[in-house]
Order: structure tokens, then sequence, then C-alpha cells
């Protein structure tokens, strides 16, 4: 633990720290482009030069510089101005003056720290350098004239994000940033080298000259698009949300955003329920809110409890949840499932049904198996947290399922999930990995639960998880990751069949003569019967909508308050950016409304007495954000027989990363990405 | 590179080494340890280069030869294309017959190398750097100080070292290639590798003293 002086400030950093680390742990700016806290040091830009005592007497690249017992650090010399100026002056030779057309203008380092460190004028008369354009795919827009070669965006594709297709190409004045062959970039964190790109040669290509920075009115919220709850900042102005952004998280997403949470929000301006709709004679016609609400009231006056249902989709906040199964208890119906996808889910345990290492737990972990999922396509964020821990430490990682490149080196055990018994009976090599680890990591996908025998892989994933240790008192490595938002939500609700309930099957063919769909899009509605009456109450026009009879129109994650659990079990709340549009309102409220006319009302008026509730039901919910490490004391495991595995393949749950949900199958921006991602597959459907 | 505004060409749709370069490739990387094949990157480039000459008579470097080179390597092929395009020893377009490189650098700008260069231009109809003459017989490149700065100015063939030039020795030398012949190499004023120009010129007078 070095102390050392900078600028007559004593500190102690961690030892291995650089001297631009101890800087900032003295509250000191040191300007810099190419040095980032979570990537590689390259020291290339030479921004943060500082002078140090009793070194030789030059300018030194503090983030390059290990910090040491006993410097004296000083970070506003006249050495220190000057070399700062001159590297400036350096940038500047070749980057263009077109501030005013660049979209990275009002938010870009190379700008701020002109005005702070730079000169007042430019002493260059000569020709600057052009550099062509680079495409990138449908996501990043190049201007690479622009580009002053910090490498961020290099090392983050190569080192985060696990897919190096970025490289800087030719040297000296020629050396350019690119892919060298013409690709679209290949991972789906490239969204976060817009944010990484200290200039504006790296910009969002949907967003391209939409906005300034300071037009915008920023909200925080939570990203719904895959179940990892990463913390996102929403960017509106006006009744238009233009952007979305991630915000820092050490615990959930670092400072990363998935390309679908980042780059899908031009869905949330297509195909949208604005008003509510009737069917009446075979087809739906626009009506008012009353209209809609006698509708279902004169539907569901003569009907006993057990004849009606409710479906939860998977982007549904915990809030619109609780009102939907408060009111179907009200009405006498058990009939309540969150599981579209059919996961054999066991909801009689919390640690059955969540990500209990936590993701920053993963961190910990010195060997890993995945059966079923493809956390690559179901939670890239989590995913890099895998590749993290793998290139901190090659940790073995063994995938039951299909085999496919997760940016980090795995073996293969088989697609099917009967290599669980060998693994459990330690006739498989990987068996001895597994119990030879300290703390070991099980991560059972959706994929390997939305299917018959699914019961049984959650009951053997679990049995293997106790004999190899993974369930401690101080470690508890048995995970589930979930690939809907509102999943463990849900499942914490106890939005599940209740006693003699129907679930989704059951309910399917007239198994019910009501079904409300709460944002429910992701099962085959064909197989609703042909007499019941759907309710569909969502903010797309999507599968949902098309098989309803009547449409309650309702709010977008962007347009309500709402409470989202993660995977892990981490209840984050999201804030309202804009208003919903036209008639459309947030859904607990309609549910509420809905539930007085029936004669009904549900006991709350204010979001805040929606969350009491909530907490009634299940006290997690009175936990916001923060998520306490636990172990596992108790190893019953789910129920399940583990000897029932069946010896079919676990067919991926994610087909197609771009578009898995009303939201982004609407956007044109996912639709681009789908193409791109391949463009066989688009002809020849 | 310098070269972007030249003449259009075509990236070969394949590539595989052939049976000698399989050989050198395999000899150069058993001199690293395991795990570290990626230090093999720049001479197996010059394989690849070595068999493009071989296979088609020009020397360079096509993109799905870097490809074959990560793969080989276990290397993502953009670090190969950044080795390859860093340093200008690899063309990365095709290349004629025979590749003339000048250096330009201090001691042979000082020694005549704008003459060399001249003479190259007049002899071959080329125009400006990077540009392969008509016939497709010569390429002129420039090239930094190539470390013969003794016998500057120095015209590089290919692997070859012609130095001691001027304007009639490239006249000479270029007329040579035509007709299929490789002068012998090294200084082209005759002098004995870096030795001085007409003999010794100090130490002449050296003498042992008589052995007891």
């Amino acid at each position: 633990m070095p102390k050392l002086t900078i600028d007559g400030i004593e500190v102690e950093v961690a030892n291995g720290s650089t001297v631009l680390q101890a800087c900032e742990a003295a509250g000191i700016e040191v300007p810099r482009f190419c040095y980032h806290d979570r990537l590689s040091i390259a020291g290339n830009c030479r921004m943060c030069l500082v002078e140090i005592e009793k070194t030789p007497p030059k300018p030194i690249s503090s983030c390059t510089y290990p910090a040491a017992e006993g410097m004296i650090v000083h970070t506003d010399t006249p050495m220190v101005r000057n070399g700062r100026r001159g590297v400036m002056e350096f940038l500047l030779i070749n980057h263009p003056l077109d501030c005013p057309i660049c979209d990275q203008g009002g938010e870009c380092d190379l700008q701020d720290q002109a005005m702070g460190y730079g000169m007042d004028h430019s002493r260059y008369e000569e020709n600057k350098r052009a550099v062509k354009d680079k495409n990138l795919g449908p996501l990043v827009k190049t201007v690479m004239t622009r580009c002053i070669h910090c490498t961020r965006c290099i090392r983050f594709i190569a080192e985060v994000a696990g897919v190096p297709d970025l490289g800087a190409t030719s040297r000296g004045e020629h050396m350019e940033v690119g892919t060298y062959v013409e690709k679209a970039l290949g991972s789906e964190l490239s969204g976060n080298i817009i944010d990484l790109c200290p200039v504006g040669a790296l910009t969002s290509k949907p967003y391209a000259f939409t906005a300034r920075p300071w037009e915008l009115s920023k909200v925080d919220s939570i990203d719904v698009f895959d179940a990892v709850g990463t913390n996102i900042r929403i960017d509106s102005r006006g009744p238009e949300v233009l952007r979305i952004l991630p915000r820092i998280n050490e615990d959930v997403n670092e400072e990363w955003l998935a390309d679908k949470g980042r780059f899908a929000l031009d869905g949330l301006k297509r195909r949208r329920l604005d008003k509510p709709w009737v069917k009446e004679g075979g087809k739906l016609v626009a009506a008012t809110w009353a209209q809609a609400f006698a509708a279902i009231a004169g539907k569901l006056k003569a009907l006993a409890g057990d004849r009606i249902g409710a479906i939860a989709g998977d982007l549904c906040d915990a809030e619109s949840m609780t009102a939907l199964r408060d009111l179907m208890v009200a009405l006498g119906s058990a009939n309540l499932d969150c599981r579209q996808d059919g996961a054999r889910l066991d909801g009689s345990r919390r640690d059955f049904y969540s990500f209990n290492t936590s993701i920053a737990g993963i961190e910990e972990a010195d060997a890993v198996l995945i059966i079923g999922a493809n956390p690559r396509k179901e939670a890239p964020v989590l995913n890099a947290r895998i590749r993290k821990t793998w290139v901190n430490a090659p940790i073995p990682i063994g995938v039951i399922g299909a085999e496919t490149d997760l940016t980090y080196d795995v073996t293969h055990l088989g697609g099917s999930p009967a290599v669980l018994s060998a693994l459990h009976d330690g006739s498989h090599p990987f068996a001895a990995v597994l119990r030879n680890a300290k703390k070991p990591m099980i991560i059972v996908g959706q994929a390997a639960l939305a299917r018959p025998d699914g019961s049984a892989i959650l009951a053997a994933a679990w049995r293997l998880a106790a004999e190899i240790g993974a369930l401690a008192a101080d470690w508890h490595g048995f995970n589930v990751l979930h690939t809907a938002a509102a999943r463990v939500g849900a499942m914490d609700l106890a939005f599940l069949p209740g006693a003699k309930g129907k679930n989704l099957d059951a309910m399917m063919g007239g198994g019910v003569d009501v079904l409300w769909l709460l944002g429910a899009d992701e099962f085959d509605t064909s197989r609703i019967g042909a007499n019941t009456f759907v309710i569909y109450q969502g903010h797309h026009g999507d599968a949902g909508a098309r098989r309803a009879d009547v449409i309650l129109p309702g709010a977008a994650y962007t347009e309500k308050h709402g409470a989202y659990v993660n995977t892990e079990g981490r209840v984050q709340h999201g804030f309202r950016a804009i208003d919903p549009p036209g008639d459309a309102r947030e859904d607990w409220r309609i549910i509420r409304a809905f539930s007085d006319q029936i004669g009904h009302k549900l006991p709350y008026d204010t979001i805040e007495a929606v969350r009491a509730r909530m907490e009634q039901i299940n006290p997690v919910f009175s936990r916001v954000g923060f998520l306490p490490r636990f172990g596992c004391t108790d190893l019953s495991g789910p129920a399940g027989d583990p000897a029932a595995i069946s010896d079919a393949p676990i067919q991926p749950a994610v087909a197609n990363y771009y578009q898995t949900d009303p939201i982004s199958r609407s956007s044109v921006t996912m639709a681009a990405c789908t193409e791109a991602a391949s463009p066989t597959l688009v002809a020849a459907e | 590179m310098a070269a972007s505004n030249a003449a259009p060409f075509e990236q070969p749709a394949s590539f595989a080494f052939d049976a000698e370069s399989e050989a050198q490739i395999a000899m150069i990387v058993a001199r690293y340890p395991e795990g570290k094949q990626a230090s093999a990157v720049i001479p197996a480039l010059y394989v690849v280069q070595k068999q493009m000459k071989r296979t088609t008579g020009s020397a360079w470097v096509p993109v799905k030869a870097m490809d074959a080179v990560g793969h080989r390597l276990s290397m993502a092929p953009i670090r190969v294309y950044e080795v390859a395009t860093f340093y200008f020893m690899f063309n990365m377009r095709p290349v004629g017959t025979y590749h003339l490189q000048v250096c330009t650098t201090t001691p042979c700008w000082l020694r005549g190398s704008d003459q060399i260069t001249e003479a190259c231009r007049a002899a071959t109809g080329i125009q400006g750097w990077g540009e392969t003459s008509a016939d497709g017989v010569f390429t002129m490149t420039e090239v930094e100080c190539i470390g013969a700065c003794v016998n500057a100015p120095v015209l590089q063939v290919d692997d070859d070292f012609y130095e001691d030039m001027d304007a009639e020795k490239v006249n000479q030398l270029l007329a040579a290639l035509r007709r299929g012949e490789r002068p012998p190499v090294g200084s082209m004023a005759g002098r004995q590798r870096a030795a001085p120009e007409g003999g010794p010129t100090t130490l002449t007078t050296l003498q042992f003293a008589p052995e007891a």
C-alpha cells in the first residue's frame, strides 16, 4: 500500500495502482483519452502527463507509471501544463474542426479537454489528413477522420466483448482504426464503443443528427430486454425517447449495455397500441376505455373464477403483475402463469429460480458448468462478466447444449442433458474438475427448463451442485439464468398456478373462457381455444394483440414507474421518462380502474400503495437495488426426478438475439442487425 | 498506404500453404514456446510472400493468406492484418516481377538517392511511389533506412541490396534485370563489402613486432 503525495495531498493506494489512479484517489483530475478503468493500459495518447520528483526531468505519462512509496507528484506545474498543451496540439493537427456537425459535440472529451488543457489557437497550417469511413454495421457510425487513435474501441472489442474484429492497421500518419476487411461488428456489446470513444469517431448510427445532449432530459431506468437488469439512463426530448445509455452499477452491468437494450428503442414508436379496441363482429374497432371495460365486465359477469386465467409477459413491471394477480384472486381464479416458454421453474424456494451466485460473484468462481444457456445471446453483459473472470484466470467452463462461440474457451460436454448423469456418477472427466473446484458454479438456462423434462434437469442440476460443493454456507453456486426481465419478479409474486390452478398449457385449447394477457406475446397464441375471450393488455400490436377480443393499451417500460427483479433476484426501480402514447395508461392503473368497474376495487391508489402490497406478498420487494450475498444451508432440492432426463439435445432459447420481444420486433434497427448478422437467413425466409 | 490511388486489384478467393511453405512454417513455429505461436507471425508472413512469388510471380500478401496465417498461429485475423500493414516489407497489393525499393533516408539522400529515383522513373515509366510499370515488370517503392548507409545510395531489388548506385548503374541494373539476369549483389563500385573505396586507407603500414 504505497503512500504518495500528489499536489500536497497525501494518499494511500492499493498495490499495483498507477500514478493516475492515485491522482484520482486524491481527487485531482488528470486529462486522458486512452486510459480507461476497465480496459488494459495502452499509454498511447500521452495526455495524462504529470511531473514526478526525483525522476528524470521530463513529463511522465501517469497512466503507465506505477505508484511507489514516497513519490511526490505534481499535476499543475509549467512543465506539465506545457506538455499537455503540446500533446493536445498534436492531437488537433489532424482532428477536423467539424464540432458543429459532430454528434459528440457537448459530450466530447476532446472538446472539453481542449478547452481545459489545450492552447487557444493552432499553429498548424498544413492540410489535415482524411481517412475513409468504415462500415461497422447498422449500429455504429464512423467518422474516422476524427479518430485520435486512443485504441479504446480496439481494446474493448478484444478484451471485454471477446470478438477481436477491430484493430489499427498501417502506421504513422497512415494508421487507421477499423476492421481492415469490411464486416459488421460481431458483438452483442458493440454499442459500448460509442460510449468509450472520447471523440466523435464512433457515434450511434440510429441516433445520428438527432439531438444535442443538453436538450435531453435524463431519467434513470432498468433495461428490460434481458434479465440482467442493466441500469440505464433514458434520454428523451418531449414525447420521444431518443437514446438509452448505461449507468454504472458495479454489481450488475459495470458500465456496459447490450446492443438490444441500447438500440431497440425505435421499436417504442412503432406498432404501438394507443387506444382501446374491442372486437365487434369479428373485427377490432377502436373504443373508449369505458366500452372496453364494459365488454370485459359483461364477459366476466357470469363466469366462475376457474374459467378465468391470466398470463404475464416477459417485459412486465412487478406492479402490474401484482394488480393483475390481486384481481384474479378477487375473481376467484387461481389460473395464473408467467412461464410463457413453459420453463419448469420451481417457485417453492427463491434460490431454485434465481442467479444465486450474483453477477459480481461470478468473478469468484473457479469452475463453471453451463446447462442449456447461451449467455452471449441471452445476457450479453453477464457473459462479459464470465469472460472477464476467464480472462483474469482461465477457469474451466463446461457447456451442455448447443455448441456456440461464447467468447471464451469452453469444454463442450454434449448437446443433450443426459450427460448430467455421467457428471453425477463421476464417470465424466469434467466431474472431477467441478469437484476439485473451491467455488464451482452451475448455470441453468431456460433452454434446459423449457422442455418436458425441465423439472428433471433442474433437479439433476441442483443435485450435482450439492455434490460438487457448490452449495455451501458461504457460497451459493446454483444459478438459473433467465431471459425475461419480468420472470423473477413474477415468480417472487407467485404469479403461478395457485391451488388447483391451471398453468399455461391447461389454459390453452379452451381451458379457460376468459384469458387476460398482460403483455404476453412469446407463446403460440394459436393454441388459445377458439371460444376463449382474450384480453390483451400491453403496448405493442404483436402476437397477443392479434388474437385479442379486447385490447387495453398499456405503457412500455420507458413510460411507467416500475419495479423489475433481475435474474439475481435484485429488485430495481425504473422511472417514467415519457408519457404513454394516446389513451394508453400505466398498466397497474388500468387494472385498478377495471377492478372498480366490477366491484372488486383493489386497495391501492398510488404506486407507493401498490409497492406496499408487493412487500406484503413478498418482503424482497422492500430491498431495492441492494442484494445481499448468501450461501445455501438447506440442500433439499427442487421437485423433479433427476433420472427422468431425456436424450433429446437442448435447443437454444434465443434463436435471433436482435428480435426477442414485441419492442425489438418492431424496431427497424434490430431488423437491420438481424439482416447484417445472418443475411442468408433473411434471404431464405 | 501510399498506394491508395494506384490501380485496383483483385484479392484471390482462397489461399493455402503449399508443401514447401508448410515445412518452413513448421520449422519457424517450433522456435517458440507452446502457446506463443503468435511470435511467428512476421516470419510466417515472409513465407506467404515467398510462396506468392513462387506461384504467381508477384511477392505480396493477400487477405486470405493473412487469414491462413492467423488460423495457423491461433491469432485473430485482425492481429495479423495489423502486423502485416505495419511493416512496409510486406506488400499488401500485387507488385511487379522486380520490386525496386529506393532508400531515401538522409545518408542515401545526401549521396544522391534523388538521382536513383529519377533513373528508375526514366527507365521504367513509373511516376509515383507504389506504382507498377505498365509492362508489370517493376514496382517502385520508397523505403526508410535499410541499414546499408556506408555504401549509400542503395537500391534494394526484392531481397537484394545494390549499393554505391548512380543513375548509370541503375540503367545497367534494370537492363540486366529485364534480360532476366541477376547481377551480383553488394557494392556496384567494386569495393569489397563496406571497405573503403579504392582499397584500404588506414593501417596500411602496419608492422608486427618481430617474434622473439
